[in-house]
């Protein structure tokens, strides 16, 4: 439980655990797409060496976010795009709603933006009369389940097919029982079509933003970017400040590793290029800070700052596959959201860096080469610093390092332990023991190493 | 050559087999090994809790015990994994330095320093390797299946050497089993999940024994063998290593 009585990762997760079917699944299909990103690296030959070159770029950008966003700036209003800074989630929802408000729009199709929902772009809209429609289809099932992606490359992979096929019917009038995915999808294409041709703002995200020149880069496989966009009267790209390239021929280098790291195909099927409206079009372009700068002065974290958001740390996190992105209470779940979330509400976002084993192997899939295991290590030791740890464990803490300093505190301690592990297994093997909940005890030998030695050393040496 | 014999709080209470056999095998090959009796432990259940603030009189324990010898090693990657990433001394860091630069787990210090190539051992059973996480990633005794990279294995070198063993190989051969030290206690529905799922890859390829350069991992899949009354067992690599059975 965390402090103001909500459930924690651990209590999230171990609800989701319960349906252990369901479970095997969800890390089945993320392990099957761990694999898949595993073939699609080892078949480039410098693959290390295009990471080392990725993250190396982004260090660039990171330390020169200034200058390179002016640029952009700049070319941005050359090429006819108005530019809008927003310095809060808050403060970009209302640059959103000024423009469709103008316009007198009451509608708008959206593509994939984890930043719109880190922001929680729709509700706000919603609550102004604006109806917002999530045209990725995992995250248009999302949205009519009301509930947020809980993957950011794969917003339902927790969701089974007859879970979909449900919604389906409640919401689009397919036939009760029906889970085939492909007459699923058509039946969303169907639908999705028609708000495409009538909507006439779009907004979508952005996944490269080239300072050079000015222009930004959209990846989809469903091409529902393109879809709205071209038909649209306004567009409106929102971004992250981080998520600036300095040049045009850096392109080649995360569009290779991006859906190579996310799902293992070579390129993501769309990969398209804005920079000028068409004659009649509105383009806007929303730089988004929220929370950005911030991350950018805390030295041991900033490097969180380069991610490209391909998901593959959480297909390779064992504690996500295990738990569900949802039990990560934040927009961005898994291994790189518990470094991002602390950030912006250190408090409620306390139990995160807890959710890991620190097995390091986010790090290695990283394809701009964060030390995400490390930056979990370092969190842990800012929150408890600021306060944040159950008092619980502060005391226990204390404790286990008082015994562990002094050599005749920790015998005595070792022996009480193994004692009552000898002799009154019950003491610790109940339910108030959270250890023994589901795995038993180890037996406890009646001497330990030291004691041993201390009889054998002579004959030993 | 004097080795300082690093036994870490756990090992030293709960599993002195695996101890005993440490010492046992360096000794016949040969090291002059000491063990330092006022050891306690590493630190790292503090650190890894985020309270690393409270480590200093462990470190300097630890420091104490340790500066004087040529090597440092332990029958724990993790522990050892600790030691070199987070052991300071305000007062006196080169001294800290130095036991940092030192200190190796057991199977890197049989293959990288003393470079064994031939071991008296038999141990006649199907045998699954645990990579556990700090050994794998944090100490690189193996290559990281993440990587593109050419594959080692420091354990399975020394395991070949061992008559009569059979190694099994696993679908997920460098899966975390779900310890994390007190995540194990703070996660324990999915330190379970996680451990029940690592046991079952061994079980279904056939393991009699699942090994590991890490007895902590050990002592969390021993806890969930022993729940499924699974007749598999776990056993330290020193101990087969040391096995003439
Ligand atoms: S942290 Fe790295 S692996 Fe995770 S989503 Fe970002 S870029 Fe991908």
């Amino acid at each position: 439980m965390k402090p103001n009585g909500t459930k924690d990762h651990a209590a999230l997760a171990e609800d989701f655990i319960k349906d252990e079917e369901r479970v095997n699944w969800h890390d089945g299909s993320l392990w099957w797409i761990r694999q898949k990103r595993d073939k699609a690296a080892k078949n480039i030959p410098e693959w290390e060496e295009l990471r080392e070159a990725a993250s190396q770029i982004k260090s660039n950008v990171i330390s020169n976010l200034h200058e390179y966003l002016l640029q952009f700036e700049a070319n941005l209003q050359k090429n006819g795009i108005t530019v809008h800074w927003a310095d809060s989630a808050q403060e970009h929802n209302e640059i959103v709603y000024s423009i469709l408000k103008a316009k007198g729009f009451t509608e708008m199709v959206k593509s994939k933006s984890m930043l719109t929902e880190e922001c929680q772009l729709n509700e706000y809209l919603a609550e102004r009369g604006i109806d917002v429609i999530n045209s990725d289809l995992g995250e248009y099932i999302q949205q009519i389940d009301n509930e947020p992606p809980s993957h950011i490359v794969l917003p339902c992979i927790h969701k089974r097919k007859e879970e979909i096929g449900e919604l389906f019917h409640e919401h689009l009038g397919t036939e009760k029982g029906l889970s085939d995915p492909t007459l699923l999808t058509r039946v969303a294409r169907k639908h999705l079509r028609n708000i495409f041709m009538t909507r006439r703002a779009a907004l979508t995200g952005v996944n490269f933003a080239v300072a050079e020149t000015g222009e930004y880069v959209v990846c989809t496989n469903e091409g529902n970017a393109d879809m709205g966009a071209h038909l649209s009267e306004v567009q409106i790209a929102s971004m992250g400040i981080e998520k600036i390239i300095p040049q045009k021929k850096h392109l080649g280098v995360f569009l290779r590793l991006l859906a190579r790291s996310a799902t293992g195909q070579p390129i993501t099927i769309y990969s398209s290029h804005f920079k000028k409206p068409r004659k009649g079009q509105e383009m806007h372009m929303i730089l988004v800070d929220a929370g950005r700068s911030r991350q950018l002065g805390r030295a041991d974290f900033r490097d969180s700052l380069k991610c490209i958001k391909c998901g593959a740390c959480m297909n390779t996190c064992p504690v996500y596959r295990k738990s569900g992105g949802l039990s990560y209470h934040n927009t961005i779940s898994g291994p790189i959201g518990a470094i991002l979330a602390p950030n912006l509400d250190m408090k409620r976002h306390a139990d995160l860096p807890f959710a890991s084993t620190l097995c390091g192997s986010c790090s290695n899939v990283c394809p701009v080469k964060i030390n995400i295991h490390d930056q979990l290590y370092k969190w842990r030791q800012e929150i408890v610093k600021e306060g944040y740890a159950a008092n619980t464990k502060a005391l226990g803490m204390k404790a286990m390092s008082w015994t562990l300093s002094s050599p005749g505190s920790y015998t005595a301690a070792g022996k009480a332990g193994r004692w009552v592990l000898k002799n009154i297994p019950i003491a610790i093997n109940n339910k108030l023991n959270p250890w023994y909940k589901g795995r038993d005890m180890p037996d406890g030998p009646k001497e330990s190493f030291s004691e041993w030695y201390e009889k054998n050393k002579d004959d030993k040496s | 050559m004097t080795v300082g014999l690093f036994i870490p709080c756990y090992v030293n209470q709960l599993y002195p087999q695996a101890a005993i056999a440490t010492l046992e095998l360096l000794q016949k090959l040969n090291v002059d090994v000491v063990y330092p009796s006022k050891q306690t432990c590493c630190g790292q259940p503090m650190a890894n809790s985020g309270f690393e603030h409270l480590t200093q009189k462990c470190n300097d324990l630890f420091i104490e015990n340790f500066a004087s010898f040529d090597y440092i090693v332990a029958p724990s990657a993790s522990c050892v994994l600790h030691v070199k990433d987070h052991l300071h001394a305000p007062e006196n860091e080169q001294l800290a330095v130095s036991v940092r630069s030192k200190v190796y787990e057991l199977v890197e210090f049989l293959t990288d320093i003393l470079k064994v190539e031939k071991l008296n051992a038999r141990f006649p059973h199907k045998v699954g390797i645990h990579q556990s996480c700090h050994g794998l990633r944090g100490l690189h005794l193996a290559q990281m299946s993440e990587l593109n990279a050419a594959p080692f294995s420091k354990p399975a070198h020394l395991l070949h050497m061992v008559q009569d063993l059979e190694l099994v190989s696993l679908e997920r051969p460098d899966e975390c089993c779900g310890f994390g030290g007190t995540f194990c206690i703070a996660e324990e529905a999915v330190s379970v999940k996680m451990g029940k799922d690592r046991v079952n890859d061994h079980i279904k390829n056939g393991a009699e024994y699942i090994t590991s350069p890490d007895l902590s991992c050990l002592m969390h899949m021993e806890g969930i063998l022993h729940r499924k009354r699974s007749k598999v067992k776990v056993v330290h690599i020193a101990q087969i290593l040391n096995s003439t059975r």
